[in-house]
């Protein structure tokens, strides 16, 4: 079989996230008869994987460096195939201002926004606009770091006065961030496998006012229903709406399309993970097992597409 | 064959686990271990200051004369050899106990998980501090207690709004099991229990029947003044449970603690301690002993109050060089942490993430809270580090600290956010958990 050196851990927010999916990746191409080789990564990546000679890379990162393009450009370089998405759409689906434009651009639905860099506030006197953008935003409003994959440094703005402490902290993880009305609603993910939409996943908080981290990531915090109770209709145009920006975007292989869905039955796309997490919690793989995928064939199946992508 | 996939055991966990939780700032503390990042974050007392010398001695003589003893289990109460060291530890801070009372522990924190088990029901009521030790967290979640934290002011505890949260508590019929506290140079706000308060601490747990854990780390790294008396040697041991440690004045890594509660606790307490591990390490209580006979174990503490003074000091002039004058701090006169508290617009979990992309890392706030409070505020260590990192990570938090309140001013249109506050405050007027920053400095600078 095939030598795969599993990429995990760095030094990105999502470390321990990115180690569990990592550990469960391992085990699963063990099992699939691959000869594994784990590498945390560190400022010594390059050295080991030249050392490593794998056939494949395995990108189990999540957050900047892994998934927003600097990894896989170093894999282009070492001319190492890899698995996931590659440069350009890890670029534009880690950005969610680039993203959001892009939706816009193409006429797919998103929440309104608005984006700001640190320097505009701090050099343009930004500040200035933010009563502009509260008239033509409805509270409350949500205020994200452009380039954070998971929730963390997401805040709620419930009044004017909230956003600029919501501001402070959304610029604690990136230079960018972007203020987007609050869609209330049902939280969904998509999954897509080989161009395929897997069955949708709805994210239920169990006791939390806001699906967020910790929630995310840990069992007893949030329940997941997959297939999510949907009419027939929705389902549909969710998987569609899912697989459009799989294909504006650019995505290879597997990604995650997160939508919300309002109480007029309105579809809205937040963002798109170029490397959604693999954990036992984790979104994907519940959806593959749903549609009959186990773990360790999804991973089999990611590991084929990398492949298949490389030049022969 | 492997098997890390949680979904295989999932179904066989026990409810306690649900809230044995991992975290987002949990995570992010997993980061703070790298080797470049400055971490005022631990609680480490320095270890690289005891003697090689000295452990080598005590290592032989132990191989020379116990070697037997030391390779065996041991009686689950400690040996008393090890509570003589213990007798001599609390007799400097003006204790006595009797060694029937005392049980010798693998660390205090199991002292916190012995007491716990013993009187905690799930959703029975655990007092403790707000803030409060961020390592009793945990143990409170995983036995589902119901913890109430009571607010500090700069003389510890407000055993004022203790008792009207015990009136409270009493009218919704529910009786608390334990009050909690560090009333010396408190884990983490750094403050200290006044000996008025520590009175009616006392008065109120013989007045209401109330059990006291004193959790006491800290109380021999006083770095001046005149100690006062532990609530243990005020109440002579009927509601006072006493956790007393080797940890800070010799050695974290022996894993040697101990706890004294009135006889029908601690025969409880004994039980609950057979069942996690039979006994505490002999081969760690005999090298107590040992060191305990060389008779310069007070030489040690005072060295190691030597130089945490100093780091404090260290900690304390960063603080006041490097951080805004709208951040305030707490100037602790012993222990090993300074409580600092930022305007309320900082979310010191997510400046936490921003402090790790310049290397340094520090406790968020809310690690000491059960109920989300806390956001504002951090803990600093200043044993763990030399002065000069204690310098440079002060500087670097001080430098993500200006740049947010900077960013908070522009944003709200007011490049000065908060009036500085009076110089002519008087921490005794304060009365806060914190004090003036603008205070500090000017008295330092001899005006303002």
């Amino acid at each position: 079989m095939s030598r795969v050196s599993v990429l995990k851990g760095g030094r990105s927010l999502e470390r321990q996230v990115s180690l569990r999916s990592g550990a469960r990746v391992e085990d699963a191409l063990e099992r699939l008869g691959h000869q594994v080789v784990a590498i945390d990564v560190d400022l010594d990546l390059i050295a080991r994987l030249r050392e490593a000679r794998p056939d494949l890379a395995f990108v189990a990162l999540h957050g900047p460096d892994g998934e927003d393009g600097t990894v896989q450009e170093l894999l282009e370089i070492l001319g190492i195939p890899y698995t996931g998405s590659g440069v350009l759409a890890c670029v534009r689906a880690m950005d969610k201002v680039l993203t959001k434009h892009l939706l816009l651009e193409a006429g797919l639905p998103t929440p309104e926004f608005f984006a700001f860099s640190q320097t505009a506030f701090r050099d343009l006197g930004a500040a200035d606009a933010l009563g502009a953008i509260e008239e033509r935003l409805d509270f409350p409003i949500v205020v994200k770091p452009a380039g954070q994959g998971s929730a963390l440094g997401i805040k709620f703005a419930r009044t004017a006065a909230d956003v600029p402490a919501a501001l402070v902290a959304a610029f604690s993880y990136d230079s960018r961030v972007l203020l987007e009305r609050h869609v209330e609603g049902r939280d969904l993910g998509v999954s897509l496998l080989a161009g395929e939409p897997l069955p949708v996943v709805e994210a239920v908080p169990r006791d939390e006012d806001f699906y967020d981290f910790e929630a995310r990531y840990e069992i007893g915090r949030t329940d997941f229903l997959c297939p999510a109770e949907l009419p027939a209709a929705v389902t549909e145009r969710a998987q569609e709406l899912a697989l459009r920006v799989f294909e504006l975007l650019g995505l290879y292989g597997f990604a995650r399309v997160d939508l919300m869905l309002d109480s007029a039955g309105e579809l809205y796309v937040l963002e798109a993970n170029s490397i959604p997490g693999l954990t036992d919690t984790s979104l994907l793989p519940q959806a593959a097992e749903a549609a009959g995928i186990g773990f360790d064939e999804l991973v089999g199946r990611m590991l084929e597409l990398a492949a298949a992508r490389a030049p022969a | 064959m492997k098997a890390r996939d949680l979904e295989r055991y999932a179904g066989l966990f026990a409810s306690r686990t649900r809230v044995m939780k991992s975290s987002a700032m949990r995570d992010l503390m997993a980061i703070t271990a790298r080797p470049e990042v400055i971490s005022l974050a631990g609680g480490l007392p320095d270890t690289s200051t005891f003697p090689p010398d000295t452990f080598a001695a005590v290592a032989t003589r132990i191989a020379a004369e116990e070697c037997a003893k030391a390779l065996q289990y041991g009686p689950t109460e400690g040996l008393g050899e090890t509570k003589e060291c213990i007798a001599q530890v609390m007799e400097a801070e003006g204790m006595r106990a009797d060694p029937q009372d005392v049980i010798v522990t693998t660390g205090g924190q199991q002292v916190l998980d012995l007491v716990t088990k013993t009187l905690i029901d799930p959703g029975d009521v655990v007092i403790a501090e707000g803030p409060t030790y961020p390592g009793a967290v945990p143990v409170f979640s995983s036995y589902q207690a119901d913890v109430v934290q009571i607010d500090m002011d700069a003389e510890g505890m407000r055993v004022d709004l203790l008792e009207e949260t015990l009136d409270r508590l009493e009218r919704d019929g529910r009786r608390p099991k334990f009050v909690y506290t560090v009333p010396s140079f408190q884990n983490p706000a750094g403050v200290t229990l006044s000996l008025p308060r520590r009175r009616r601490l006392v008065e109120v747990a013989h007045e209401r029947e109330l059990l006291v854990l004193e959790d006491n780390p800290y109380g021999l790294l006083r770095y001046e003044g005149e100690p006062p008396p532990p609530l243990y040697s005020l109440d002579g041991g009927v509601y006072v449970m006493y956790l007393g440690t080797f940890s800070k004045i010799l050695s974290p890594g022996i894993r040697l603690g101990w706890v004294v509660a009135p006889p029908p606790v601690i025969e409880k307490i004994n039980l609950g301690k057979q069942a996690a591990d039979l006994c505490t390490s002999t081969l760690s209580q005999l090298m107590v002993r040992a060191y305990f006979e060389q008779g310069r174990w007070r030489d040690y503490v005072d060295s190691l109050v030597e130089l945490y003074r100093s780091r404090r000091d260290t900690m304390l002039d960063a603080l006041a060089d490097h951080f805004p004058p709208q951040a305030e701090w707490t100037r602790p006169g012993g222990g090993l942490f300074i409580w600092a508290t930022l305007p309320e617009f900082i979310d010191t979990t997510d400046l936490l993430a921003r402090a790790l992309r310049d290397n340094v890392a520090f406790v968020p706030g809310e690690a000491a809270f059960l109920d989300g409070r806390g956001r504002s505020s951090m803990r600093l260590n200043f044993s763990g580090c030399d002065e000069q990192q204690i310098r440079e990570g002060v500087r670097r938090i001080g430098e993500v600290v200006t740049e947010q309140v900077a960013l908070y001013g522009t944003l709200t249109g007011r490049e000065r956010p908060a009036a500085p506050q009076a110089d002519s405050r008087e921490p005794e007027l304060a009365r806060v958990l914190r004090l003036p920053r603008r205070a500090e400095r000017a008295r330092r600078a001899g005006g303002p």
